[in-house]
Order: structure tokens, then C-alpha cells, then sequence
């Protein structure tokens, strides 16, 4: 990992997204104290923890395979963190009890105490490994990918119930995951990280509005690349000038991004781009045309309303309602993000 | 409701239908195995010592000598085998836990004693210990004596014991995965308490099993044994040794008997041991 630097603030919800060996567990492993830095520092509360033990760091880990120690009971794994005190500061076996009754309501797992995790499924696991976290009140709740390995089913509602946990614990929050769409749906300020480095952090509007990297824009959510050229002031791909403000940019070769929602069929004699019609379906509302861009070896999906609709294999004008550029810089790194449209 | 005559048919089954076939024949051969190879062999012992009757062996085992080497042989097994309970978790938590140059090397190093004829075991170890061996010499400076005492003996049970620990025990720690350790350090536990809650009850039953078997091949040593032991009556004579003495001196009632006793011992010890496991099993077994 490269250049981290992270700052969370109490009560926050943030999710770690990234392509699997972007560095998203590692740094949560850092955080954790499982994980030592060869260089940095890990703050709690402004307070230097990058020596402490992870025992001693009070944080709520819940491992992507749950963790649970199978030879204890759902109501042992959950009061372990308890038990293992030492005799000054462990409560009393009834306040251990009574603490690990709360918690299981809260998990909603009541009554299941008794059981043994081989005995549950992978959702009561899940809230088994969160309830034992929680036991111990912890600084902050880690979760490494806290949905990877259920059912979307499953999924779906423990989002749900996370977030409502959340909201009811105030805990702070830092969970990994792979699923743009997790991040973007759960966490209040989601960190995109690739290849070790930060692309950037910001709340899911400020992603979906305003990516700051090409790799942010491709990853969250679909986005079309087309290698553009600015000159003079004016954008061109394949020879035909596109619409994009390039105040500030640098010449040279550059990339714009935009979403396939973000390109319509234009008026005849206007429009950035050409198409080719591909194939024509009927649609309630009008015609999903695919149509081949000119230049961009993909095709687009592009829902029209029928009384613009072309003719198979015609060509169409398309418009660009909004699009971002990314010049290169002098490594040829697509990175500095212009606004683009 | 499902058809007599199936219902009928799948209670004369004796066993789950299976997508392997040959239930019948392997079940035979299993039997046949036990039986020829097994239990005919100790049913003749019985048989042979039966002519002693209850009185003759209890005669049999309350002679001093006899009396003395059972007693050198269970102890000295058994602590051998606790001895070898922990080393050789050592050794198979080192083996599984860590990558080091040499790993693999060392991993086939543990089974040299099952490949080793005992006698060389037993004379290889008698060298060493011997007062003038390389370990012996030394420690006969402070006047410790290995070979040829009872210290010998354990010894040389240890050595032929500690693999079936280390084999036992090993493919289960490769099984513990490496965060329920993390788990139990990020909620507080100290590392010992994370090896005494979370990492050793997993391992009981197969450790239990290990020892078993420990125990049950100490206690039938014989060639690397006798080689170390000296052999002294009443103080280093092992019982296997004395079923052959006493077949030298064609005393074959008085050797079945005490192959017999020790049949007896063994048995109650194994099953012993077994109800432990069993236990153990239910109690740790949730893996």
C-alpha cells in the first residue's frame, strides 16, 4: 500500500471498495492492529495506536468466514470476548449472561444460545461473528467483505439490517467489499482503492458525479472510454469535434468516459458522435437500439423514444448529456480530472 | 403413503442404498479380515491360557516378577505416551504453522521411527545413552544414568511413539484456520488464552487418538527396548520380554498368561480411552 491516508470520522459508515488485491483488507488489517505498517501511523481518536497490540485496540472484527469458534456455543462465541478478561475488569458470570441475552435479541437470534454455529446457516453465522464484536464494545466495528460468501437473497436483507444496526449502535463503521453496489447502497462515504493506492474517497453521489480517476468512473458503475485528442481548445475523436468544456486541460491525447445513459439519439445534423444501428427491439416506452459507435469497438444499448428511432443498419446522430474527460499526463497516466460536461 | 412391498424392502436393507456398490462384498471381507487376522489369533490365546482358569492367571500376575514388569511396561508407556503428547503437538503445530527452508525435510524426518527396524532404534539409542556414548558420557558426569535403567526404557517408547502424535494431530491444525486466532485477539484474549480456549479443543480428539496409539505401541514394544533397558528383573524387564523368557524356558502356559494380562490391561485402557475421545468428541467435535 501506497500514500494511505484516511481520516474517519466518529459515527461513520464508510465502505473500502476495490478489484480483489487492491490493498481494501490489508488496510483494514491495519486498522485492526492484524496488520503492522512498514511505514504510517494508525490514530484512534487522535490518539497513536500503531504500536498497540491488537488486543488491546478494542476493535469489533468480523472475518469474511466468520471466525467462529466452533466447539462453543452461539452463546459462548458471543460472551468469549468477555470471559477472557482479566479478573479486574470481567464482569460477573450473570452480567455476562445477561449481555449476551441482549445481544442475541439484538442479532435477532433469541433462543438460539444453546446451539453450535454448525448448526445455523450462513446469515445467522454472519449475525453470530457480529453480535461476538459487539460484545466487547469496541472503538470501531471492522467487517472484511461481511457479505461474501451468502446468497443475494441473504445479502439483500442484511444490508438492510446492517445499516439499521448502524444506525441504532452509532459505531463506527469500516467495511470491505468487492460490490460497487454494496458500497454505493450501505456506506455513507465510500474509499476506492486500486493497486494499493487511494482513487478517491467521497460520498456515492460524489462518486457517481464526480469520478476523479478513469479507474473510478469504469469501476463504479458501467462507464464507455473513447481516446480522444485535445488541440486549440477543442476536443476530437476520429476526426469529429465533441462538445466538452477543456478549460485548464493540457493538449494532447485524453480519454473521455461517459455513461451508456448518458448518450442519446441526437437530432438529425447535430450530435457528438456515429452510430450504426445494429439491431432494433421493441420496448414499452419506445426502441432499445444497439448501436455501434464509430471508433469504439463495443456496442451501446441505447433506449430511444420511437419517433427518433432509425432504421436497422442506418446510421444515427447521438448526443452526450454528460461525459467526463481525463488528459494524460506526462507518463501518459490518464489521471487530472477535467468536469468534462 | 409409499408402497408395502417397498417399505417392506428398504426395512430388510441393512444399510443406506449408496451410489458405490459392493456393500456386500467389502462387508464380507471385513469380517473375514477381523476374524482370521484379528480376533482368531486372540481368541487361541485365550483359549491357550484358559487352562490356567481365573486363579492361575491372577497367580500369573501376582508373582513378583511379572507383577513388577506390567508394572514397568503400562507406566512406563504411558508416560512415554504423555510425554509424546507433547512434543509432538509441538512438533506438528512447527510443521503445519510455519514455512522454513527444510520443512518438508523434517516433515519425513518424523516418520523415520515407523520405517526403522526397532532393533536399530534400540541399539542406535543404547550407543548413545550408554555411559560412554555421546549422551551418555556427559550425563554420566552428573551421575544420570540412561541406558540400561528404567529411563532407557522411556526413552526408547518415546522415540518410536512421538509420529503417531504428530501424524494424528497434524491435518487438523492444517484445518484451524489462522483467524480464529485473529478473531480471538481482536477480542482481547491474551495469547495464551487463545491457545487454551480456542486453538486446543479442537484438537482433543485427534491428540486423545494420537496418544492412544502412542500408548498401545508402547506398550507392545519389544525390539528397541530390550536393546536399552538392561533387562534387570523387578526394575528394567518388560513384560513382552518376559513372555519370551518364559517361552525359552517352555513355560508356554506362564507366557499366554501374561500375553493374556496384558490383553486384558490393554483393552480396558484403549476402551478407557475411546469413551474419553468419545466424550471429547461431542463435547469439542461441533468442527
Amino acid at each position: 500500500m501506497r500514500d494511505v491516508s484516511l481520516d474517519i470520522q466518529p459515527g461513520e459508515l464508510v465502505a473500502l471498495l476495490g478489484p480483489s488485491g487492491s490493498g481494501k483488507t490489508t488496510l483494514l488489517r491495519v486498522i485492526a492492529g492484524l496488520n503492522s505498517p512498514d511505514r504510517g501511523r494508525v490514530l484512534f481518536d487522535g490518539e497513536n495506536a500503531t504500536n498497540l497490540p491488537v488486543q488491546d485496540r478494542h476493535v469489533g472484527m468480523v472475518f469474511q468466514n466468520y471466525a467462529l469458534f466452533k466447539h462453543m456455543t452461539v452463546a459462548d462465541n458471543i460472551g468469549y470476548g468477555l470471559r477472557v478478561r482479566p479478573r479486574r475488569t470481567r464482569p460477573s458470570r450473570a452480567a455476562i449472561k445477561a449481555r449476551v441475552t441482549e445481544l442475541l435479541q439484538f442479532v435477532q437470534l433469541d433462543g438460539l444460545g444453546g446451539r453450535y454455529p454448525a448448526q445455523l446457516s450462513g446469515g445467522q453465522r454472519q449475525r453470530v461473528a457480529l453480535a461476538r464484536a459487539l460484545a466487547i464494545e469496541p472503538r470501531v466495528l471492522l467487517l472484511d467483505e461481511p457479505f461474501g460468501a451468502l446468497d443475494a437473497r441473504v445479502r439483500k436483507d442484511l444490508r438492510r439490517w446492517l445499516r439499521d444496526i448502524h444506525k441504532q449502535t452509532g459505531l463506527t463503521t469500516v467495511f470491505v467489499t468487492h460490490d460497487q453496489d454494496e458500497a454505493m447502497e450501505l456506506a455513507d462515504r465510500v474509499v476506492v482503492l486500486n493497486e494499493g493506492r487511494i482513487e478517491q474517497i467521497g460520498t456515492p453521489e460524489e462518486l457517481y458525479d464526480r469520478p476523479a480517476s478513469p479507474f473510478v468512473i469504469s469501476f463504479v458503475g458501467e462507464a464507455v472510454a473513447l481516446p480522444v485528442t485535445i488541440a486549440d481548445g477543442h476536443v476530437t475523436f476520429g476526426g469529429r469535434e465533441l462538445h466538452i468544456d477543456t478549460h485548464g486541460l493540457r493538449s494532447g491525447p485524453a480519454r473521455v468516459f461517459f455513461r451508456p445513459a448518458d448518450i442519446a439519439v441526437a437530432a438529425e445534423g447535430s450530435g457528438d458522435l456515429e452510430g450504426r444501428v445494429e439491431s432494433l427491439r421493441r420496448t414499452p416506452a419506445g426502441v432499445r437500439a444497439t448501436i455501434a459507435i464509430d471508433g469504439y469497438d463495443q456496442t451501446l444499448e441505447i433506449d430511444s423514444p420511437l419517433e427518433r428511432s432509425a432504421s436497422l443498419g442506418g446510421r444515427v446522430p447521438l448526443s452526450l448529456a454528460k461525459a467526463r474527460i481525463f488528459p494524460a499526463d506526462e507518463n501518459g497516466d490518464y489521471v487530472n480530472a477535467g468536469d468534462g460536461i | 403413503m409409499t408402497s408395502p412391498s417397498l417399505v417392506g424392502k428398504n426395512a430388510r436393507r441393512f444399510t443406506a442404498p449408496s451410489v458405490i456398490p459392493g456393500f456386500g462384498l467389502t462387508f464380507g471381507y471385513t469380517l473375514i479380515y477381523l476374524g482370521v487376522i484379528v480376533l482368531f489369533p486372540l481368541a487361541t490365546l485365550i483359549w491357550q491360557s484358559s487352562g490356567l482358569g481365573l486363579s492361575g492367571l491372577y497367580a500369573i500376575a501376582s508373582e513378583p516378577r511379572v507383577a513388577a514388569s506390567l508394572r514397568t511396561t503400562f507406566f512406563i508407556s504411558f508416560a512415554a505416551a504423555v510425554v509424546d503428547l507433547f512434543f509432538g503437538l509441538i512438533v506438528a503445530w512447527v510443521l503445519t504453522r510455519y514455512d522454513f527452508p527444510g520443512r518438508r525435510l523434517l516433515d519425513a524426518f518424523v516418520d523415520l521411527p515407523f520405517a526403522l527396524p526397532t532393533a536399530v532404534a534400540g541399539i542406535s539409542l543404547a550407543a548413545l545413552y550408554s555411559p560412554n556414548g555421546w549422551f551418555g558420557a556427559p550425563l554420566a558426569d552428573y551421575d544420570i544414568k540412561i541406558a540400561f535403567t528404567r529411563w532407557g526404557i522411556l526413552v526408547a517408547l518415546i522415540f518410536i511413539g512421538l509420529p503417531f502424535v504428530v501424524r494424528t494431530v497434524q491435518p487438523i491444525i492444517s484445518e484451524l484456520e489462522v483467524e480464529l486466532e485473529e478473531a480471538s485477539a481482536t477480542l482481547g484474549a491474551g495469547r495464551l488464552q487463545t491457545v487454551i480456549r480456542v486453538m486446543l479443543p479442537p484438537l482433543a480428539p485427534a491428540l486423545l487418538t494420537g496418544f492412544a496409539l502412542a500408548f498401545a505401541r508402547a506398550i507392545g514394544e519389544y525390539g528397541s527396548v530390550i536393546f536399552i533397558a538392561g533387562n534387570i528383573a523387578y526394575v528394567s524387564e518388560i513384560a513382552p520380554l518376559l513372555i519370551v523368557v518364559k517361552l525359552e524356558q517352555y513355560d508356554v502356559p506362564g507366557a499366554t498368561g501374561i500375553a493374556t494380562i496384558m490383553l486384558a490391561i490393554s483393552f480396558a485402557a484403549l476402551l478407557l480411552i475411546n469413551l474419553v475421545q468419545a466424550w471429547s468428541r461431542r463435547r469439542f467435535g461441533h468442527v
